[in-house]
Protein backbone atom coordinates (compact mmCIF):
# COMPACT_ATOMS: atom_id res chain seq x y z
CA UNK A 1 0.00 0.00 0.00
CA UNK A 2 1.46 3.23 -1.16
CA UNK A 3 0.09 5.80 1.32
CA UNK A 4 0.93 9.96 0.40
CA UNK A 5 1.35 12.56 3.18
CA UNK A 6 -1.43 14.46 3.60
CA UNK A 7 -5.06 14.12 2.49
CA UNK A 8 -5.06 11.78 -0.28
CA UNK A 9 -6.73 13.41 -3.95
CA UNK A 10 -10.25 12.34 -2.88
CA UNK A 11 -13.93 13.77 -3.60
CA UNK A 12 -14.20 17.59 -4.81
CA UNK A 13 -13.96 20.04 -1.08
CA UNK A 14 -16.86 21.15 -1.24
CA UNK A 15 -17.84 21.84 2.44
CA UNK A 16 -19.35 18.76 4.29
CA UNK A 17 -21.47 20.59 6.26
CA UNK A 18 -19.77 20.12 9.56
CA UNK A 19 -16.89 21.96 8.90
CA UNK A 20 -17.89 25.34 9.36
CA UNK A 21 -15.58 28.38 8.91
CA UNK A 22 -14.06 26.54 6.00
CA UNK A 23 -14.82 29.03 2.77
CA UNK A 24 -14.54 27.34 -0.77
CA UNK A 25 -13.29 29.24 -3.43
CA UNK A 26 -13.43 28.71 -7.20
CA UNK A 27 -9.87 29.58 -9.00
CA UNK A 28 -10.66 29.86 -12.88
CA UNK A 29 -11.19 28.53 -15.08
CA UNK A 30 -10.58 31.94 -16.65
CA UNK A 31 -7.83 33.34 -14.48
CA UNK A 32 -4.56 34.50 -15.66
CA UNK A 33 -2.33 32.50 -12.94
CA UNK A 34 -4.06 29.53 -14.25
CA UNK A 35 -2.11 29.16 -17.46
CA UNK A 36 -4.75 28.28 -19.84
CA UNK A 37 -8.34 27.12 -18.34
CA UNK A 38 -8.15 25.35 -15.15
CA UNK A 39 -10.36 25.35 -12.64
CA UNK A 40 -9.06 24.74 -8.52
CA UNK A 41 -11.67 24.39 -5.97
CA UNK A 42 -9.94 25.26 -3.15
CA UNK A 43 -11.22 24.80 0.34
CA UNK A 44 -9.80 27.53 2.59
CA UNK A 45 -9.09 27.80 6.52
CA UNK A 46 -8.75 31.51 6.50
CA UNK A 47 -5.96 32.07 4.05
CA UNK A 48 -4.68 28.39 4.45
CA UNK A 49 -5.36 25.83 1.63
CA UNK A 50 -6.95 22.73 3.51
CA UNK A 51 -7.77 20.67 0.36
CA UNK A 52 -7.57 21.62 -3.58
CA UNK A 53 -9.26 19.80 -6.21
CA UNK A 54 -8.27 20.51 -9.59
CA UNK A 55 -11.56 20.36 -12.20
CA UNK A 56 -9.85 19.63 -16.15
CA UNK A 57 -11.50 18.89 -19.25
CA UNK A 58 -12.32 22.22 -20.17
CA UNK A 59 -9.70 22.33 -23.23
CA UNK A 60 -11.32 18.40 -24.33
CA UNK A 61 -11.19 18.35 -27.63
CA UNK A 62 -11.62 14.68 -28.12
CA UNK A 63 -8.04 14.51 -30.13
CA UNK A 64 -7.25 10.82 -29.27
CA UNK A 65 -11.06 9.69 -30.89
CA UNK A 66 -9.90 11.98 -33.89
CA UNK A 67 -6.81 10.24 -34.28
CA UNK A 68 -8.53 7.07 -34.81
CA UNK A 69 -10.27 8.41 -38.09
CA UNK A 70 -7.32 9.67 -39.80
CA UNK A 71 -4.40 7.44 -41.60
CA UNK A 72 -0.87 7.58 -39.67
CA UNK A 73 0.51 10.23 -41.55
CA UNK A 74 -2.27 12.56 -40.84
CA UNK A 75 -1.74 11.97 -37.03
CA UNK A 76 1.32 14.16 -37.07
CA UNK A 77 0.00 17.59 -37.40
CA UNK A 78 -2.75 16.76 -34.71
CA UNK A 79 -0.45 16.17 -32.14
CA UNK A 80 1.13 19.31 -32.83
CA UNK A 81 -1.36 20.94 -31.08
CA UNK A 82 -1.42 18.80 -27.98
CA UNK A 83 1.13 20.45 -26.01
CA UNK A 84 1.05 23.05 -27.94
CA UNK A 85 4.30 24.62 -26.53
CA UNK A 86 6.77 21.47 -27.79
CA UNK A 87 5.44 20.47 -30.94
CA UNK A 88 8.26 18.93 -32.35
CA UNK A 89 8.99 16.78 -28.65
CA UNK A 90 5.04 15.34 -30.09
CA UNK A 91 5.85 15.13 -33.34
CA UNK A 92 9.09 13.13 -32.39
CA UNK A 93 7.32 10.79 -29.86
CA UNK A 94 4.06 9.58 -32.05
CA UNK A 95 6.87 9.61 -34.94
CA UNK A 96 9.25 6.80 -32.60
CA UNK A 97 5.90 5.17 -32.15
CA UNK A 98 4.87 4.48 -35.38
CA UNK A 99 8.21 3.98 -36.60
CA UNK A 100 8.58 1.07 -34.04
CA UNK A 101 5.66 -0.50 -34.91
CA UNK A 102 6.83 -0.88 -38.76
CA UNK A 103 10.17 -1.57 -37.65
CA UNK A 104 11.70 1.46 -39.76
CA UNK A 105 15.63 2.54 -39.57
CA UNK A 106 16.00 6.27 -39.58
CA UNK A 107 19.13 7.81 -41.28
CA UNK A 108 21.83 9.35 -38.69
CA UNK A 109 21.47 12.39 -40.54
CA UNK A 110 17.34 12.42 -39.30
CA UNK A 111 18.34 11.77 -35.81
CA UNK A 112 20.37 14.08 -35.13
CA UNK A 113 18.17 16.90 -36.71
CA UNK A 114 15.42 15.37 -34.69
CA UNK A 115 17.41 15.87 -31.26
CA UNK A 116 19.14 18.54 -32.20
CA UNK A 117 15.07 20.47 -32.88
CA UNK A 118 13.62 19.07 -29.83
CA UNK A 119 16.41 20.58 -27.85
CA UNK A 120 15.28 23.80 -29.42
CA UNK A 121 11.63 23.15 -28.54
CA UNK A 122 12.95 22.14 -24.91
CA UNK A 123 14.46 26.06 -24.89
CA UNK A 124 11.46 27.08 -26.03
CA UNK A 125 8.95 25.87 -23.62
CA UNK A 126 11.51 26.45 -20.81
CA UNK A 127 11.25 30.12 -21.72
CA UNK A 128 7.76 30.29 -21.65
CA UNK A 129 7.60 28.88 -18.10
CA UNK A 130 10.29 30.64 -16.90
CA UNK A 131 8.40 34.38 -18.24
CA UNK A 132 4.91 33.19 -17.26
CA UNK A 133 6.19 31.91 -13.95
CA UNK A 134 8.28 34.88 -13.04
CA UNK A 135 4.74 37.17 -14.07
CA UNK A 136 3.21 35.15 -11.93
CA UNK A 137 5.05 36.28 -9.05
CA UNK A 138 5.37 39.85 -9.85
CA UNK A 139 8.83 39.74 -11.94
CA UNK A 140 6.88 41.25 -15.27
CA UNK A 141 10.34 41.95 -16.62
CA UNK A 142 12.30 38.52 -17.31
CA UNK A 143 8.60 38.16 -19.63
CA UNK A 144 10.15 40.61 -22.05
CA UNK A 145 13.28 39.31 -22.14
CA UNK A 146 12.49 35.46 -22.20
CA UNK A 147 9.97 36.19 -25.01
CA UNK A 148 12.82 37.84 -26.75
CA UNK A 149 14.60 34.66 -27.21
CA UNK A 150 11.83 32.54 -27.56
CA UNK A 151 11.22 34.63 -30.92
CA UNK A 152 14.67 33.37 -32.03
CA UNK A 153 13.24 29.82 -32.14
CA UNK A 154 10.26 30.44 -33.48
CA UNK A 155 11.59 31.86 -36.44
CA UNK A 156 14.17 29.39 -36.71
CA UNK A 157 11.05 26.90 -36.74
CA UNK A 158 9.62 28.83 -39.31
CA UNK A 159 12.96 28.68 -41.30
CA UNK A 160 12.64 25.02 -41.24
CA UNK A 161 9.00 23.98 -41.28
CA UNK A 162 7.17 26.89 -42.25
CA UNK A 163 5.43 27.39 -39.40
CA UNK A 164 6.28 29.35 -35.72
CA UNK A 165 4.27 27.00 -33.79
CA UNK A 166 2.51 24.29 -35.55
CA UNK A 167 5.39 22.87 -37.02
CA UNK A 168 4.87 18.84 -38.09
CA UNK A 169 8.32 18.90 -39.18
CA UNK A 170 9.23 15.34 -38.43
CA UNK A 171 7.25 12.75 -40.33
CA UNK A 172 7.11 8.96 -40.43
CA UNK A 173 10.48 7.76 -41.52
CA UNK A 174 12.33 11.00 -41.19
CA UNK A 175 12.11 14.53 -41.91
CA UNK A 176 9.76 16.38 -44.28
CA UNK A 177 12.93 17.81 -45.88
CA UNK A 178 16.11 18.60 -45.72
CA UNK A 179 16.36 21.48 -43.28
CA UNK A 180 17.61 25.10 -45.27
CA UNK A 181 21.40 25.93 -46.28
CA UNK A 182 21.94 28.39 -43.41
CA UNK A 183 19.99 26.97 -40.85
CA UNK A 184 23.08 25.72 -38.66
CA UNK A 185 24.35 28.72 -39.05
CA UNK A 186 21.64 30.78 -37.25
CA UNK A 187 21.08 27.67 -34.18
CA UNK A 188 25.48 28.43 -33.92
CA UNK A 189 24.37 32.12 -34.08
CA UNK A 190 21.71 31.70 -31.21
CA UNK A 191 23.47 29.58 -28.95
CA UNK A 192 26.31 31.62 -28.70
CA UNK A 193 24.89 34.32 -27.14
CA UNK A 194 22.15 32.31 -25.38
CA UNK A 195 23.97 31.43 -22.30
CA UNK A 196 24.34 35.18 -21.83
CA UNK A 197 20.59 35.43 -21.84
CA UNK A 198 20.09 32.57 -19.05
CA UNK A 199 22.77 34.68 -16.87
CA UNK A 200 20.91 37.82 -17.83
CA UNK A 201 17.73 36.07 -16.22
CA UNK A 202 19.32 34.47 -13.67
CA UNK A 203 20.39 38.35 -12.53
CA UNK A 204 17.29 39.38 -12.74
CA UNK A 205 16.03 36.32 -10.66
CA UNK A 206 18.39 34.76 -8.45
CA UNK A 207 19.06 36.99 -6.31
CA UNK A 208 15.70 38.75 -6.31
CA UNK A 209 14.63 38.49 -2.45
CA UNK A 210 10.94 38.39 -3.18
CA UNK A 211 11.56 35.51 -6.00
CA UNK A 212 13.07 33.79 -3.25
CA UNK A 213 11.42 34.51 -0.73
CA UNK A 214 7.86 33.75 -2.42
CA UNK A 215 9.61 30.22 -3.74
CA UNK A 216 11.77 28.81 -0.93
CA UNK A 217 10.24 26.18 0.65
CA UNK A 218 6.75 26.50 -1.44
CA UNK A 219 5.41 23.45 -2.89
CA UNK A 220 7.10 20.84 -1.34
CA UNK A 221 7.42 17.44 -2.13
CA UNK A 222 9.09 14.25 -1.30
CA UNK A 223 10.75 12.24 -3.92
CA UNK A 224 8.33 9.44 -2.61
CA UNK A 225 5.16 10.87 -2.93
CA UNK A 226 6.64 12.05 -6.07
CA UNK A 227 6.93 9.16 -7.12
CA UNK A 228 3.91 7.92 -6.50
CA UNK A 229 1.47 10.35 -7.60
CA UNK A 230 3.26 9.93 -11.42
CA UNK A 231 5.30 13.32 -11.46
CA UNK A 232 7.93 13.06 -13.85
CA UNK A 233 10.66 15.78 -15.63
CA UNK A 234 11.71 18.31 -14.21
CA UNK A 235 9.70 18.29 -11.07
CA UNK A 236 10.80 14.89 -9.96
CA UNK A 237 14.19 15.12 -10.41
CA UNK A 238 13.80 18.80 -8.41
CA UNK A 239 12.92 15.83 -5.29
CA UNK A 240 15.75 14.03 -5.84
CA UNK A 241 14.67 11.11 -8.17
CA UNK A 242 18.01 10.63 -10.75
CA UNK A 243 16.03 9.67 -13.80
CA UNK A 244 16.17 11.04 -16.97
CA UNK A 245 14.56 9.31 -20.12
CA UNK A 246 17.15 10.38 -22.81
CA UNK A 247 19.86 9.60 -20.17
CA UNK A 248 18.40 6.54 -18.80
CA UNK A 249 16.62 4.82 -21.79
CA UNK A 250 17.60 6.55 -25.03
CA UNK A 251 15.54 7.43 -28.26
CA UNK A 252 16.56 8.79 -31.62
CA UNK A 253 19.89 8.77 -30.90
CA UNK A 254 20.21 10.34 -27.82
CA UNK A 255 23.23 7.60 -26.36
CA UNK A 256 25.69 9.70 -28.68
CA UNK A 257 25.52 12.77 -26.84
CA UNK A 258 27.21 13.51 -23.36
CA UNK A 259 24.87 15.88 -20.72
CA UNK A 260 24.30 16.46 -17.27
CA UNK A 261 20.84 15.53 -15.75
CA UNK A 262 20.69 18.34 -12.46
CA UNK A 263 19.24 16.86 -9.42
CA UNK A 264 18.08 18.65 -6.29
CA UNK A 265 17.07 17.72 -3.07
CA UNK A 266 15.07 20.24 -1.82
CA UNK A 267 12.05 19.67 -3.63
CA UNK A 268 10.53 22.89 -3.43
CA UNK A 269 9.49 25.94 -6.10
CA UNK A 270 13.10 27.50 -5.68
CA UNK A 271 14.86 23.53 -6.43
CA UNK A 272 12.15 23.48 -9.50
CA UNK A 273 13.54 26.74 -10.77
CA UNK A 274 17.10 25.66 -10.43
CA UNK A 275 16.51 22.24 -11.99
CA UNK A 276 15.05 24.26 -15.21
CA UNK A 277 17.90 26.74 -15.50
CA UNK A 278 20.55 23.84 -15.67
CA UNK A 279 18.36 22.33 -17.76
CA UNK A 280 18.65 25.07 -20.39
CA UNK A 281 22.07 24.90 -20.81
CA UNK A 282 22.57 21.43 -20.94
CA UNK A 283 20.26 21.85 -23.88
CA UNK A 284 22.81 24.15 -25.18
CA UNK A 285 25.38 21.58 -24.95
CA UNK A 286 23.21 19.35 -26.62
CA UNK A 287 22.40 21.20 -29.44
CA UNK A 288 26.42 22.25 -29.68
CA UNK A 289 27.60 18.36 -29.96
CA UNK A 290 24.32 17.93 -32.74
CA UNK A 291 25.49 20.85 -34.69
CA UNK A 292 29.62 20.06 -34.02
CA UNK A 293 28.57 15.81 -35.36
CA UNK A 294 26.00 16.12 -37.91
CA UNK A 295 26.31 13.82 -40.07
CA UNK A 296 25.52 13.62 -44.25
CA UNK A 297 23.42 11.73 -46.14
CA UNK A 298 19.48 11.40 -46.37
CA UNK A 299 16.62 12.95 -43.42
CA UNK A 300 14.16 9.90 -44.68
CA UNK A 301 14.07 6.41 -44.61
CA UNK A 302 14.49 4.28 -47.83
CA UNK A 303 11.04 3.17 -47.49
CA UNK A 304 9.72 4.33 -50.27
CA UNK A 305 5.58 2.81 -49.32
CA UNK A 306 6.06 4.68 -46.55
CA UNK A 307 7.64 7.74 -47.04
CA UNK A 308 6.54 10.48 -49.91
CA UNK A 309 9.00 10.73 -52.52
CA UNK A 310 10.30 14.24 -53.61
CA UNK A 311 8.71 16.60 -55.28
CA UNK A 312 11.19 16.44 -57.80
CA UNK A 313 11.29 12.94 -58.24
CA UNK A 314 7.19 12.65 -58.07
CA UNK A 315 7.00 14.81 -61.21
CA UNK A 316 9.59 12.98 -63.58
CA UNK A 317 9.34 9.36 -61.98
CA UNK A 318 6.32 6.96 -62.93
CA UNK A 319 7.25 4.65 -59.76
CA UNK A 320 7.25 7.72 -57.56
CA UNK A 321 4.30 8.92 -58.57
CA UNK A 322 2.35 5.99 -57.94
CA UNK A 323 3.77 5.64 -54.08
CA UNK A 324 2.88 9.06 -53.63
CA UNK A 325 -0.51 8.75 -55.34
CA UNK A 326 -0.93 5.51 -52.89
CA UNK A 327 0.28 6.96 -49.43
CA UNK A 328 -1.96 10.55 -49.93
CA UNK A 329 -5.02 8.10 -51.04
CA UNK A 330 -4.36 5.09 -49.31
CA UNK A 331 -2.42 5.46 -46.92
CA UNK A 332 0.18 2.75 -45.54
CA UNK A 333 -0.97 -0.64 -43.68
CA UNK A 334 1.01 -0.95 -40.35
CA UNK A 335 1.50 -4.61 -39.14
CA UNK A 336 -0.58 -5.10 -35.96
CA UNK A 337 0.62 -5.18 -32.52
CA UNK A 338 0.64 -2.62 -29.85
CA UNK A 339 4.05 -0.22 -29.13
CA UNK A 340 4.54 2.29 -26.09
CA UNK A 341 7.25 5.01 -26.69
CA UNK A 342 8.21 7.26 -24.07
CA UNK A 343 10.24 10.45 -24.63
CA UNK A 344 11.33 12.93 -22.48
CA UNK A 345 9.52 16.55 -23.09
CA UNK A 346 10.32 19.73 -21.54
CA UNK A 347 7.73 19.01 -19.22
CA UNK A 348 8.14 15.22 -18.27
CA UNK A 349 7.65 11.94 -19.45
CA UNK A 350 5.54 11.99 -22.43
CA UNK A 351 4.51 8.66 -24.09
CA UNK A 352 2.70 7.51 -27.00
CA UNK A 353 0.68 4.08 -26.75
CA UNK A 354 0.07 3.00 -30.19
CA UNK A 355 -2.36 0.15 -31.18
CA UNK A 356 -2.42 -1.23 -34.87
CA UNK A 357 -5.12 -3.54 -36.23
CA UNK A 358 -2.90 -4.01 -39.49
CA UNK A 359 -4.68 -1.17 -41.38
CA UNK A 360 -3.80 2.03 -43.06
CA UNK A 361 -5.20 3.88 -39.91
CA UNK A 362 -3.99 3.30 -35.84
CA UNK A 363 -6.88 1.54 -34.00
CA UNK A 364 -6.44 3.52 -30.80
CA UNK A 365 -3.58 6.34 -30.26
CA UNK A 366 -3.58 7.50 -26.37
CA UNK A 367 -1.24 9.89 -25.41
CA UNK A 368 0.51 9.94 -21.72
CA UNK A 369 1.35 13.70 -21.12
CA UNK A 370 3.12 14.72 -17.83
CA UNK A 371 1.59 17.21 -16.80
CA UNK A 372 -1.85 15.40 -16.11
CA UNK A 373 -0.13 13.28 -13.55
CA UNK A 374 1.79 16.41 -12.29
CA UNK A 375 -1.57 18.25 -11.61
CA UNK A 376 -2.62 15.10 -9.09
CA UNK A 377 0.34 16.52 -6.96
CA UNK A 378 -1.01 19.73 -6.77
CA UNK A 379 -3.00 19.35 -3.94
CA UNK A 380 0.19 17.79 -1.79
CA UNK A 381 2.30 20.32 -2.87
CA UNK A 382 0.07 23.51 -1.84
CA UNK A 383 -1.53 22.00 1.53
CA UNK A 384 -1.32 23.95 4.41
CA UNK A 385 0.21 26.81 2.43
CA UNK A 386 -1.26 29.97 1.86
CA UNK A 387 -3.26 30.36 -1.04
CA UNK A 388 -0.99 32.99 -2.60
CA UNK A 389 1.37 30.51 -2.76
CA UNK A 390 -0.90 28.10 -5.11
CA UNK A 391 -0.06 30.62 -7.66
CA UNK A 392 3.37 30.12 -7.09
CA UNK A 393 3.30 26.49 -7.27
CA UNK A 394 1.14 26.28 -10.73
CA UNK A 395 3.87 28.45 -12.17
CA UNK A 396 6.41 25.82 -11.09
CA UNK A 397 5.26 22.90 -12.03
CA UNK A 398 4.70 23.93 -15.38
CA UNK A 399 1.78 22.83 -17.08
CA UNK A 400 0.36 23.34 -20.29
CA UNK A 401 -3.40 22.77 -20.19
CA UNK A 402 -3.42 21.38 -24.13
CA UNK A 403 -1.59 17.94 -22.84
CA UNK A 404 -3.63 17.51 -19.76
CA UNK A 405 -7.53 17.70 -21.76
CA UNK A 406 -5.97 16.86 -25.28
CA UNK B 1 18.08 -5.64 -17.47
CA UNK B 2 18.40 -5.22 -21.28
CA UNK B 3 16.65 -7.38 -24.01
CA UNK B 4 16.99 -7.68 -27.59
CA UNK B 5 13.94 -5.93 -29.54
CA UNK B 6 14.72 -8.88 -32.27
CA UNK B 7 13.32 -12.03 -30.37
CA UNK B 8 9.06 -11.72 -30.27
CA UNK B 9 7.61 -14.19 -28.27
CA UNK B 10 4.00 -15.42 -28.14
CA UNK B 11 2.03 -16.66 -25.73
CA UNK B 12 2.44 -17.85 -21.85
CA UNK B 13 4.95 -20.66 -22.41
CA UNK B 14 7.02 -18.98 -25.10
CA UNK B 15 7.69 -15.85 -22.64
CA UNK B 16 8.01 -18.15 -19.37
CA UNK B 17 10.71 -20.35 -21.62
CA UNK B 18 12.38 -17.00 -23.05
CA UNK B 19 12.78 -15.19 -20.20
CA UNK B 20 12.33 -16.95 -16.91
CA UNK B 21 15.03 -14.46 -15.43
CA UNK B 22 12.78 -11.69 -16.12
CA UNK B 23 12.56 -10.18 -13.18
CA UNK B 24 8.45 -9.66 -13.22
CA UNK B 25 8.22 -12.74 -14.76
CA UNK B 26 9.70 -14.41 -11.74
CA UNK B 27 8.12 -12.19 -9.53
CA UNK B 28 4.54 -13.45 -11.19
CA UNK B 29 4.98 -16.57 -10.88
CA UNK B 30 6.43 -16.60 -7.60
CA UNK B 31 3.12 -15.08 -6.06
CA UNK B 32 0.75 -17.02 -8.58
CA UNK B 33 1.11 -18.65 -11.35
CA UNK B 34 -2.76 -18.89 -12.25
CA UNK B 35 -3.25 -15.32 -12.41
CA UNK B 36 -1.02 -15.10 -15.55
CA UNK B 37 -3.43 -15.83 -18.17
CA UNK B 38 -1.26 -15.16 -21.50
CA UNK B 39 2.27 -13.48 -22.52
CA UNK B 40 4.07 -11.89 -25.32
CA UNK B 41 7.22 -10.30 -25.91
CA UNK B 42 7.31 -8.17 -29.23
CA UNK B 43 8.87 -5.28 -30.49
CA UNK B 44 11.27 -5.39 -27.10
CA UNK B 45 7.94 -5.08 -25.08
CA UNK B 46 7.06 -7.39 -22.26
CA UNK B 47 3.00 -7.22 -21.89
CA UNK B 48 1.70 -9.91 -19.26
CA UNK B 49 -2.14 -10.71 -19.25
CA UNK B 50 -3.28 -10.81 -15.77
CA UNK B 51 -6.94 -12.05 -14.99
CA UNK B 52 -9.43 -9.23 -14.06
CA UNK B 53 -10.21 -10.58 -10.43
CA UNK B 54 -6.20 -10.16 -9.52
CA UNK B 55 -4.81 -6.89 -11.25
CA UNK B 56 -4.51 -5.33 -8.13
CA UNK B 57 -2.63 -7.77 -6.35
CA UNK B 58 -0.14 -8.01 -9.68
CA UNK B 59 0.48 -4.27 -9.48
CA UNK B 60 1.43 -4.68 -5.86
CA UNK B 61 3.22 -7.51 -6.87
CA UNK B 62 5.53 -6.10 -9.38
CA UNK B 63 5.87 -2.80 -8.00
CA UNK B 64 7.42 -4.99 -5.03
CA UNK B 65 9.50 -6.55 -7.97
CA UNK B 66 11.47 -3.05 -8.81
CA UNK B 67 8.59 -1.50 -11.19
CA UNK B 68 7.88 1.41 -9.17
CA UNK B 69 6.41 4.10 -11.21
CA UNK B 70 3.03 3.68 -12.50
CA UNK B 71 3.36 5.82 -15.86
CA UNK B 72 0.32 5.11 -17.88
CA UNK B 73 -3.23 3.65 -17.92
CA UNK B 74 -5.62 3.35 -20.56
CA UNK B 75 -8.16 1.21 -22.24
CA UNK B 76 -8.69 -0.25 -25.74
CA UNK B 77 -12.28 -1.14 -27.21
CA UNK B 78 -12.32 -4.44 -29.30
CA UNK B 79 -15.50 -4.14 -30.21
CA UNK B 80 -17.43 -6.61 -31.03
CA UNK B 81 -15.12 -9.14 -30.25
CA UNK B 82 -15.52 -10.60 -26.75
CA UNK B 83 -14.35 -9.85 -24.36
CA UNK B 84 -14.16 -5.80 -25.38
CA UNK B 85 -12.38 -3.80 -23.71
CA UNK B 86 -7.96 -4.13 -23.04
CA UNK B 87 -6.81 -1.80 -20.67
CA UNK B 88 -3.12 -1.37 -20.73
CA UNK B 89 -0.85 -0.70 -17.52
CA UNK B 90 2.56 1.22 -18.61
CA UNK B 91 4.66 0.61 -15.43
CA UNK B 92 8.62 1.66 -15.64
CA UNK B 93 10.99 0.80 -13.72
CA UNK B 94 14.04 3.16 -12.41
CA UNK B 95 15.80 0.41 -10.89
CA UNK B 96 15.79 -1.39 -14.26
CA UNK B 97 15.51 1.15 -16.78
CA UNK B 98 12.90 -0.90 -18.24
CA UNK B 99 9.00 -1.24 -19.01
CA UNK B 100 6.40 -3.71 -18.15
CA UNK B 101 2.81 -3.75 -19.71
CA UNK B 102 0.19 -5.37 -17.41
CA UNK B 103 -3.12 -6.17 -19.54
CA UNK B 104 -6.65 -6.82 -18.36
CA UNK B 105 -9.37 -8.36 -20.62
CA UNK B 106 -13.04 -7.00 -19.57
CA UNK B 107 -16.49 -8.29 -20.22
CA UNK B 108 -18.88 -5.97 -22.06
CA UNK B 109 -21.51 -6.14 -19.81
CA UNK B 110 -21.36 -4.36 -16.91
CA UNK B 111 -17.26 -4.03 -17.14
CA UNK B 112 -15.46 -3.43 -13.87
CA UNK B 113 -12.32 -3.90 -12.74
CA UNK B 114 -10.54 -3.82 -9.60
CA UNK B 115 -9.02 0.10 -8.79
CA UNK B 116 -5.13 -0.37 -8.25
CA UNK B 117 -5.29 3.45 -6.70
CA UNK B 118 -4.00 1.96 -3.97
CA UNK B 119 -1.19 0.66 -5.27
CA UNK B 120 -0.22 4.19 -7.03
CA UNK B 121 -2.20 7.12 -6.25
CA UNK B 122 -1.02 7.89 -9.65
CA UNK B 123 -3.39 5.25 -11.50
CA UNK B 124 -6.59 7.94 -10.11
CA UNK B 125 -6.68 10.58 -13.21
CA UNK B 126 -6.21 8.01 -15.24
CA UNK B 127 -8.87 5.23 -14.28
CA UNK B 128 -11.37 8.51 -13.93
CA UNK B 129 -10.69 8.92 -17.88
CA UNK B 130 -11.12 5.26 -18.89
CA UNK B 131 -14.23 5.33 -16.60
CA UNK B 132 -15.46 8.89 -18.45
CA UNK B 133 -14.09 7.89 -22.06
CA UNK B 134 -14.53 4.22 -21.95
CA UNK B 135 -17.37 3.41 -19.21
CA UNK B 136 -15.57 1.26 -17.50
CA UNK B 137 -15.82 1.26 -13.79
CA UNK B 138 -13.07 0.74 -10.70
CA UNK B 139 -14.44 -0.59 -7.86
CA UNK B 140 -12.74 0.79 -4.43
CA UNK B 141 -11.57 4.29 -6.72
CA UNK B 142 -11.67 7.08 -3.99
CA UNK B 143 -13.54 9.15 -6.50
CA UNK B 144 -14.83 7.78 -9.86
CA UNK B 145 -16.37 11.28 -11.63
CA UNK B 146 -16.22 12.06 -14.76
CA UNK B 147 -12.99 13.59 -15.97
CA UNK B 148 -12.73 15.23 -19.33
CA UNK B 149 -16.45 15.10 -20.35
CA UNK B 150 -19.30 17.20 -18.79
CA UNK B 151 -20.63 15.17 -15.76
CA UNK B 152 -24.17 15.09 -17.54
CA UNK B 153 -22.81 13.72 -20.13
CA UNK B 154 -24.34 10.26 -21.94
CA UNK B 155 -22.48 7.66 -23.32
CA UNK B 156 -18.75 7.17 -23.54
CA UNK B 157 -16.87 8.91 -26.35
CA UNK B 158 -14.01 6.37 -26.72
CA UNK B 159 -15.84 3.38 -27.87
CA UNK B 160 -15.94 2.26 -30.93
CA UNK B 161 -19.65 2.08 -31.76
CA UNK B 162 -19.74 5.91 -30.97
CA UNK B 163 -19.05 8.09 -33.59
CA UNK B 164 -16.39 10.23 -34.45
CA UNK B 165 -18.87 13.27 -35.69
CA UNK B 166 -22.41 13.87 -36.09
CA UNK B 167 -25.12 13.12 -33.98
CA UNK B 168 -24.99 10.53 -30.70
Amino acid sequence: MTEVSGTPILEAPVAEGARDQHMVLNMGPQHPATHGVLRLVIELDGEIVVRLYPEIGYLHTGIEKTCEAKFYQQVVPLTDRVDYLGPMANNLCYCLAVEKLLGLEIPPRAQWIRVLLTELTRLNSHLIWLGTHAMDIGALTVFLYTFREREDILRIFEAVSGQRMMTSYFRIGGLSMEPPLDLFDRIQTFIRTFPEKIDEYSNLLTGNPIFRNRLKGVGYISAFDAVALGVTGPCMRASGIDFDLRRDMPYSGYENFKFNVPISTDGDCWARYEVRLIEMRESIKIIQQALDGMPEGPVKADAPKIVLPDREKMKTQMEALIHHFKIVTEGFAVPAGEVYQGIESAHGQMGYYVVSDGTAKPYRVHMRYPSFATLQALETMCQGRMLADVVAVIGSIDIVLGEIDR
Amino acid sequence: MTVTSAIALQGKAAVLDGLPEHPAVKAILAWNADALADAKFDRGELTLTIVPEQIRAAAATVQAAGYNFFEDMTAVDWFPSSPRFQLSYHLLSHAYKERLRLRVLVEEASPSVQSIVSVWPAANYYEREVFDLFGIRFDEHPNLRRIMMPDDWQGHPLRKDYPVEGYR
